[in-house]
Order: structure tokens, then C-alpha cells, then sequence
């Protein structure tokens, strides 16, 4: 199956993560990855979701993009996206380790 | 000016004009309570936290305004959880604050410790931890603009003991945002949708819930009207439309009378106007409204493409697109369709009872529906009886049916009825219930009492939990198990215990006297309507099924 990354912008405060994760156990859509930090000021904090590009993946956006706390939602299914890089090395890393 | 977290709460109400708050205080509240104490605010104490919950939805579903519950941390938090779920449910916009204990003891499993903020994170439109004093007018404001705004919903405000307290130097408070959606529709939209009228042929409307959070009836009359399109509604959306008008259609769905759901089946356009296509009203969803197109208008963009792929949508108020709507369609009678639909609720009628004894459910609901003041706001519990008073009480206007829709909470009807009467007071509340459904929030009798309320509580007693029962008896062969009560408390004793009037119509000589009597006479009264154990609510499209598989009816 196609994959595709869902790029957040979201308040930075602890609890925002459970939103964002809750929304996607509530409406049973399976998250495969997740990479988060703050930006600049520290206010707000970027994620980047990696999940499964199913038809249901508009309902999901719209979903996520009715929580308060998210600001911004955008996706691409670009695998030129930084966010594979890293987790491609992440993966690679743990791979290191377990050899 | 020097504030303490408590007295900024109590303020924030004050300047939302909340009159009324329903709750139950504790250790960690008092603080809260004791800026009660000094403010002009009427604090009604509920007898549980559910009921303070649902006493709010009361409020709240009445009259459309933000209503406000408060509870203590702990099991006071989650007590609450049903009636916010429930809200979120059925989008009524409530703000509860609960207490929770002081932010240095976060986390340490003190006592009446519990995850408030997590265990509410599912079942409300947002929700607040408060961590520092100075967030919290902001939070409050937001509260507010949050439970109201768009589609509306339960907010949670978790305030720690100690931010309660804690007292610092303000020195503005937060301006009250709008809570306008803006448009975002245009001309070619709305052109496009009255094309998609203007060509069909067997267009309906169906309405919802959002119908009546817009406040757009007489919008909606107007429309249906000017082009002659039939309505039909959803339980949520009862009262948008008087049953008198020939252009009603009832209530679609598991219990919708068989010409109802015969005619959206016939239909070439749906026009779903704040609707979210609930399987109770669609049935099987694939086979809804096959053959039509469909139009959805909905103030939530994530309802539009849930569950049904429509043809076209609108993101927006629905009255607001009615407005522009009314213009732009052109006066037609459509002869044809409507002669249609006159034949085939000949053909498909919903069936009266062929007594008119009382002891008959829907003879009840029936009669008292006649002798009710028009102005009579009905709330319901959940089970046979809510669907016999949704199938045949003529609700005449918005907000005259509060019910547990999307949630089905058993517990509902007498808390409700509570709210619905203290915000609207010289109206009678009529509060249908079954035995099953009663037991679960009897203890708010108290509080009826207390405030001395126009409810008068109708208990439909079938010694069953009969919705249970039913499916049982049809769906699973007639094994009937753990639905049957085996022993009768007397419901009318037990009123009189509390202090209301309390009547058993099987002791009446006269049960049609002594249900006007109860029904005219001020203050509170509970009766007891024994009725047909084996009366089942019909039509009933089996779970799963199309709405076109009806049993019985």
C-alpha cells in the first residue's frame, strides 16, 4: 500500500500529542510513524505522521484539521520528503545496533 | 484588579450571562464554591454528577445556549463522562469544570486523583488542563468560543486546587470572540443547487439535528414550501417541521413509519440539510436513497463523504444557504410527486392501535400530546418508549424534544426535564421515562423538589427493559434474558417518598382525569402508566438491514 506523510503544525503544550494520537485510535486509522519538535519560539511544534494513503485519508485530514490545537495540516506523497530520509536512517541505526 | 483563579472562573460566568449552574461541590471545588457563594449565580445541586451533566444539556438543548456543570476531581470528573459524551454526541454546547488536585500532586495518584484531561480527550470537542493561573481567562474565553462556534459541543476545563487559589494581578480580560463560521460558498454553488431542484423529479428534504442548532425552521418552511418539497426528518431533527404541514414527512429510519422510508426510496435528489447519515436513520447506508442524488449542507466539513459519497456539498450554517437559496428556486407544485406521496401514505400509513385503551403505549403518548399546552417541552429517555413519543407527539417547534440521540443514554429524561425547566420557566416539562430508563437517575427527584419544577414524569411500565426485550423476541428467537424485572417497585409511593405527587393510572377510576390533572396541577408530579408488556415498537428495520426491510407496522 502507498504511504503518504501528513505535515502538522501544532501548539506545543504536554497533552497535544494525546489529541493527535487519540484522533487516530478513535477513528481506527493505523499511524506507522511519527517524528515531532519544536519550532523557532518554542509555541508551536512541528509533526510529521507517516500513515497509510487509503481513501479514508481526506475524512482523517479533515478530522485533524477540526482539533484545536492543530494550526496547520498539510500532506505529500512525495518520497523525496525529508521525513523518509530520516526515518530510513532511523531504521538503519537500530538495524546497526541489533547486528 | 487582584483575582483568584476561582473568582476568575465565577467572573467569566458573570460576564457570559450564565445564569444557572448545576453541580455537585468537593474537595477539590470549594474554592470555586466558595466565589459562588459571594456572586448573584444560581448554583442547583444535583444528586449525582450525571444528573448535574444532563441538568446542563437540559439548559443547553432548550434553549441553544452554552450551559455550564460543574463537578469535583475524581469520581466527580468521572461521573460526568456520560452526559459529555453525550453532548458530544448530539453537538450541544456545554462547558464542565471540574476540579482536580493541586499541580504539585499531579501525577502522584493523590487522593481523588484521576486523568481527567485524558479520560475526556475522546468525548469532548476540546479540552483544557489548566497549568498556569495566568492562561486561565484565556481558557475560559476560549471555552466558550469553542463550545458554541461551528458545530457546537462540550468543552472540559480541568483546574487544579491550588490554581483555584492561587491569586494574581489582571489586567484585561479576554474580549468574547465571534463565533460566526464565515462563508464559504458562492453564487455558482447555490446555482448548481437549484439546477439539481429544478430538475428533479422526486426531490426530499431531510433534516437534522443542525436544522434545529441553526434556528432555521421558518427558513426551511419557506423553502419546502415555495417548490413543494417534502420533508422528512431524523430523531434530532423532530420539531424543525410541524406535523401538521402536508409537506411533513415523519421520521425516516428504524422506526420511521413505512411510507417515509418508501418515499426516500422513490426519491432522485436528497437534500440533506444538517444531517450525518446515523445508521439508526439510513439503515444500510450503501442502500440509501439509492437512486438519488444528494445534496449534503453541514456546518462540519469532516460529515461531508463519511459515510455516503454525495453529489454535491456545502460547508456552512444551513440557514445561512437556505437564505440564499429561497431567492434563487422557482414556485413549483410538483403535482405529480406529491400526489405520489399521498398514495403511498394510503398505501403505508403508521398504524394507530385498534383500542384506545391507554394501557396501549402510543394511545398514551397520543393523548397526552392533545392535552398538552402547545409551548410543552418533552425529553425523553431511551428505549420502546422514546421511539413510540418520536413516532406520534406532535412536536410543533424546535427545541420542544430534548432526546439522547446519537449516545442513547438511558438516565437522560429527568435530569434533562430539570435544565429544560429552570431555563424555561413558566412552561411545563413533561418527561417521558420507562421503568428501566427511570432507575437510572431517580435520585434527581430530589432535586425536582428542591426547586419546586413544572415536571411531570410519565413512566411507561412494562416490567422490561422493552427494546432489549423486542430485539430478543425477533433477533434472537424469542429467548428472552436479563431483561426482565422480576420485581415492581411502586414508582408512585416512592414520588410521594421525595415529595412529589405521585399517581398510578391503574389505580385511577378515571386515568384520563388524573393524567390532565397531573399534567395542569403546578409543581411535580411522577405517573405511573402501566402498559403492554408485549408491545413492540413498530416498523423496525432490523440492524444492518436497508431502511426498505421493514417488520411489522
Amino acid at each position: 500500500m502507498s504511504q503518504c506523510i501528513l505535515e502538522l503544525t501544532v501548539s506545543n503544550h504536554p497533552g497535544v500529542m494525546s489529541h493527535i494520537t487519540g484522533l487516530f485510535a478513535r477513528r481506527s486509522y493505523n499511524l506507522e510513524g511519527i517524528l515531532c519538535g519544536p519550532t523557532g519560539d518554542g509555541l508551536t511544534s512541528r509533526m510529521y505522521l507517516l500513515i497509510d494513503n487509503t481513501d479514508r485519508l481526506k475524512q482523517i485530514v479533515k478530522n485533524l484539521e477540526k482539533l484545536h490545537d492543530v494550526l496547520e495540516v498539510s500532506f505529500s506523497i512525495d518520497s523525496a520528503q525529508p521525513f523518509y530520509a530520516a526515518l530510513n536512517e532511523f531504521y538503519r541505526q537500530k538495524e546497526d545496533i541489533k547486528d | 484588579m487582584r483575582c483568584s483563579g476561582a473568582e476568575m472562573i465565577v467572573k467569566t460566568l458573570e460576564k457570559r450571562r450564565i445564569e444557572t449552574v448545576s453541580g455537585i461541590p468537593g474537595g477539590a471545588t470549594l474554592p470555586i464554591y466558595d466565589a459562588l457563594y459571594k456572586s448573584s449565580i444560581r448554583h442547583v445541586l444535583a444528586r449525582h454528577e450525571q444528573g448535574a451533566g444532563f441538568i446542563a444539556q437540559g439548559m443547553a438543548r432548550s434553549t441553544g445556549k452554552t450551559a455550564v456543570c460543574l463537578a469535583t476531581s475524581g469520581p466527580g470528573a468521572t461521573n460526568l463522562i456520560t452526559p459529555i459524551a453525550d453532548a458530544k454526541s448530539d453537538s450541544v454546547p456545554l462547558v464542565a469544570i471540574t476540579g482536580q488536585v493541586p499541580v504539585s500532586m499531579i501525577g502522584l495518584d493523590a487522593f481523588q486523583e484521576v486523568d481527567t484531561y485524558g479520560l475526556t480527550l475522546p468525548v469532548t470537542k476540546h479540552n483544557f488542563l489548566v497549568r498556569n493561573v495566568n492562561n486561565l481567562p484565556d481558557v475560559l474565553s476560549e471555552a466558550f468560543q469553542i463550545a458554541e462556534s461551528g458545530r457546537p459541543g462540550p468543552v472540559v476545563i480541568d483546574v487544579p486546587k491550588d490554581i483555584q487559589t492561587e491569586v494574581v494581578e489582571i489586567e484585561r480580560w479576554p474580549e468574547s470572540q465571534s463565533t460566526d463560521v464565515p462563508t464559504s460558498w458562492n453564487k455558482r454553488e447555490i446555482d448548481q443547487i437549484v439546477g439539481m431542484i429544478h430538475k428533479a423529479k422526486r426531490p426530499v428534504i431531510c433534516i437534522g439535528g443542525g436544522v434545529i442548532a441553526s434556528g432555521c425552521a421558518e427558513a426551511l418552511k419557506k423553502m419546502a414550501e415555495k417548490n413543494s418539497i417534502p420533508v422528512a426528518s431524523t430523531l434530532m431533527g423532530l420539531g424543525g417541521v410541524p406535523p401538521e404541514s402536508p409537506l411533513f414527512l415523519g421520521m425516516i429510519g428504524m422506526h420511521g413509519a413505512r411510507y417515509t422510508n418508501y418515499v426516500l426510496e422513490e426519491a432522485d435528489l436528497l437534500l440533506a440539510f444538517g444531517v450525518r447519515f446515523d445508521d439508526r436513520a439510513t439503515g444500510r447506508s450503501m442502500d440509501f436513497c439509492r437512486r438519488a442524488d444528494i445534496i449534503h449542507i453541514d456546518i462540519d466539513r469532516s460529515e461531508i463523504d463519511k459515510i455516503k459519497r454525495v453529489t454535491l456539498s456545502v460547508v456552512g450554517d444551513v440557514g445561512e444557504v437556505l437564505r440564499d437559496l429561497i431567492s434563487e428556486i422557482k414556485v413549483d407544485r410538483r403535482s405529480n410527486w406529491n400526489s405520489r406521496i399521498t398514495r403511498l401514505k394510503a398505501q403505508y400509513p403508521f398504524i394507530m392501535p385498534k383500542t384506545d385503551s391507554l394501557q396501549h403505549p402510543i394511545n398514551l403518548v397520543h393523548h397526552v400530546g392533545k392535552i398538552a399546552e402547545f409551548d410543552t417541552i418533552v425529553t425523553t429517555d431511551v428505549g420502546q418508549h422514546q421511539m413510540w413519543v418520536a413516532q406520534v407527539y406532535p412536536f410543533r417547534s424546535p427545541r420542544t424534544f430534548l432526546t439522547s440521540g446519537g449516545l442513547g443514554t438511558m438516565g437522560f429524561g429527568v435530569p434533562a426535564a430539570i435544565g429544560a425547566a429552570l431555563a424555561n420557566s413558566g412552561r411545563r416539562v413533561v418527561c417521558f421515562s420507562g421503568d428501566g430508563s427511570f432507575l437510572m437517575n431517580i435520585q434527581e427527584l430530589a432535586t425536582i423538589v428542591e426547586q419546586d419544577l413544572d415536571v411531570t414524569v410519565i413512566i411507561m411500565k412494562n416490567d422490561h427493559l422493552g427494546l432489549v426485550r423486542q430485539q430478543q423476541e425477533l433477533f434472537y428467537n424469542n429467548r428472552i434474558y436479563a431483561a426482565e424485572f422480576h420485581s415492581a417497585p411502586d414508582f408512585a409511593t416512592i414520588a410521594q417518598g421525595f415529595g412529589l405527587s405521585g399517581y398510578d393510572l391503574s389505580k385511577s377510576r378515571d386515568p384520563l382525569k388524573t393524567l390532565a390533572l397531573a399534567l395542569s396541577k403546578p409543581g411535580p408530579s411522577v405517573i405511573v402508566a402501566p402498559i403492554d408488556a408485549a408491545a413492540n415498537v413498530y416498523p423496525m428495520v432490523p440492524p444492518g438491514s436497508a431502511n426498505r426491510v421493514m417488520i411489522g407496522g
